[in-house]
């Protein structure tokens, strides 16, 4: 195993997106390790035995209600040979049938019956102290956050809330205050390794230096009131911005790339008006939970992505976006609206592919040079400015430990 | 005077996908009506009932802003698309619209050369026919819930 740079917590060697063995693994002792996965919403699962299939890192996972209403997640592998228990993205079901030999299993994951386990006829089948349950499917630690389903494969990680933490803990509470309703969903490929992805999405510093969009229509500039939210243990993140117009200049002056023109107007700026629907004058929050979830709200937009790795240089970003379950036909509008800021053609998000692709691009000859994280200083702690990396230093901190590297 | 119409909604069909594939997004809002209607969804979320959009626009007025954006603000690497669009059904609403449904392959050719099939699925729309063949809503169905890298150019 290769070696962290002298530095520590400001340096981040660029051999962590590209090695084949790191990807190994970050399978077992992050995704399969001591942490809490998104799942799914339980609007997903909106009666009893409803089930959708998803994913924890590499391994398939089927999410459902059983007949009681308890939540469960297993392991979407057959105990027999390995296949697929069940191919279809969501649906409900009575039992799962793996299609390969016919072995069924209930809600919760357990084996039930093996087909001509007895044979027929006195003829075939298994001896009698046969154990076809010892290779069964894995099954979840499973917790729901006020409308949030999130699972676990070990037995010894604390509780949710606990795992989360009091700095971002009341952030997600914030935005989750009735019951959801799905809008829509899809899944935005990103042609990089998956923390890449996480360490953009910590990232307080680039918002409005890619994302111009922002900065034209001076929707958030790091001259308005914010924050950064930092767990303890660098695991989770929150960075918010308060609902002010900017009427400073500080992007003018500097001259930068991003900075605004007052010939720069939407035409049709009804896609931007916000309802403060959360009445905490926040005006966009980006909330992360490690490993691979996000919650967003940006203006009156919600959704939740969920970061599932495809390979050393692949991940797939699955979009979920969604509203309240007593919304009026207007807030369904305004956010189907402001949908035009988020996902694959997203004003504000279309080019966080873009630069993690630059990223993976830029570093191909340098596994052994580092990424300079040093703004805000070498801590992981809260910041009121959001010009720091605070939060990306705290996800390289997480999973230093995790990783015992 | 089937075939005629049949003729004039192909060459509209036509004439959108050229202006998209030579780069003539400035052109691209016109062939809408001043309160056209265009939204990209997946066949997915269509299936379920859900109203989510990959992109939406409901005037003219928003698809200048997206080419705008585009031009202006939003960065990605210079690429570009080849529209295909085949069998195209035309069915006459009344003697002003027409409903047509055809199917669309886009293929994405990045600065590099890099060639892929980016999308495919059908457009359903909902035309104008005076003066001028204009979209009065222009719905595409993509096939896949997936999408590689950003969506920036209109489908």
């Amino acid at each position: 195993m290769r070696a962290w740079p002298a530095e520590g917590a400001t340096r981040v060697p660029y051999w962590v997106y590209q090695d084949a063995e790191i990807y190994e693994r970050e399978q077992s002792r992050i995704w399969r390790g001591k942490t809490w996965n998104y799942l799914c919403l339980e609007a997903e699962l909106p009666e009893p035995q409803s089930f959708i299939t998803t994913f924890v890192g590499d391994m398939p996972v089927v999410v459902s209600r059983g007949p009681d209403n308890v939540l469960h997640a297993f392991e979407n592998r057959c105990a027999h040979r390995g296949a697929l228990i069940c191919m279809q993205p969501r649906g409900k079901t009575e039992r799962f049938a793996c299609i390969y030999h016919n072995w069924t299993y209930d809600h919760a994951g357990n084996l039930t019956n093996v087909a001509f386990r007895r044979g027929i006829a006195g003829k075939g089948g298994m001896a009698a102290d046969a154990k076809p349950e010892s290779e069964a499917p894995r099954k979840f630690r499973v917790a729901a956050l006020n409308g949030l389903v999130f699972g676990t494969l070990s037995p010894d990680v604390p509780e949710l809330e606990d795992y989360i933490g009091p700095e971002v803990l009341p952030r997600l509470k914030r935005v989750l205050k009735k019951p959801l309703k799905v809008l829509g969903a899809y899944t935005q490929v990103l042609p990089c390794n998956w923390k890449l992805y996480m360490d953009n999405v910590k990232d307080s510093y680039h918002a409005s230096l890619l994302h111009l969009f922002f900065t034209r229509f001076r929707i958030n500039r790091l001259t308005q009131a914010g924050g950064v939210l930092v767990s303890a243990d660098g695991a989770h993140h929150c960075a918010y911005t308060r609902l002010v117009e900017d009427r400073g200049d500080a992007y003018e002056k500097d001259g930068m790339r991003s900075a605004g023109s007052s010939a720069f107007r939407l035409e049709a700026p009804e896609i931007l008006e916000q309802v403060d629907e959360l009445q905490d004058a926040v005006s966009i929050q980006i909330a992360s939970l490690f490993p691979g979830f996000v919650l967003q709200q940006i203006r009156n937009s919600l959704a939740a992505r969920q970061v599932v790795p495809k390979g050393v240089e692949r991940t797939e970003l699955h979009w979920t976006l969604f509203g309240f379950a007593d919304d009026d036909d207007a807030m369904t509008r305004r956010r189907l609206l402001q949908s035009n800021l988020v996902g694959p053609a997203g004003y504000i998000s279309m080019e966080d592919g873009v630069a993690t692709d630059f990223v993976r691009r830029g570093v191909l000859g340098a596994p052994e040079r580092a990424a300079v994280i040093e703004m805000g200083g070498s801590a992981v702690a809260s910041s009121e400015s959001r010009i720091t990396e605070t939060a990306v230093r705290g996800l390289w901190k997480a999973w230093r430990a995790h990783m015992d590297l | 005077m089937k075939v005629e119409l049949q003729r004039k909604i192909e060459d509209l069909h036509a004439r959108y996908a050229h202006a998209l594939d030579d780069d003539r997004l400035e052109e691209w809002p016109g062939f809408f009506t001043e309160n056209g209607v265009y939204r990209i969804a997946t066949a997915e979320n269509e299936a379920r009932g859900l109203p989510l959009p990959v992109l939406y626009c409901d005037s003219r007025a928003m698809m200048r802003d997206r080419v705008q954006s585009l031009r202006h603000a939003n960065i990605y690497e210079p690429q570009r698309y080849r529209h295909m669009v085949s069998s195209v059904l035309v069915e006459k609403l009344d003697d002003q619209h027409v409903k047509s449904t055809s199917n669309f392959l886009v293929i994405r050719i990045m600065q590099d050369g890099g060639t892929t099939v980016f999308a495919s699925g059908k457009y359903l729309d909902r035309i104008l026919l005076t003066p001028e063949p204009q979209y009065e809503e222009r719905v595409v169905i993509c096939d896949s819930r997936r999408f590689d890298t950003l969506l920036a150019i209109p489908l």
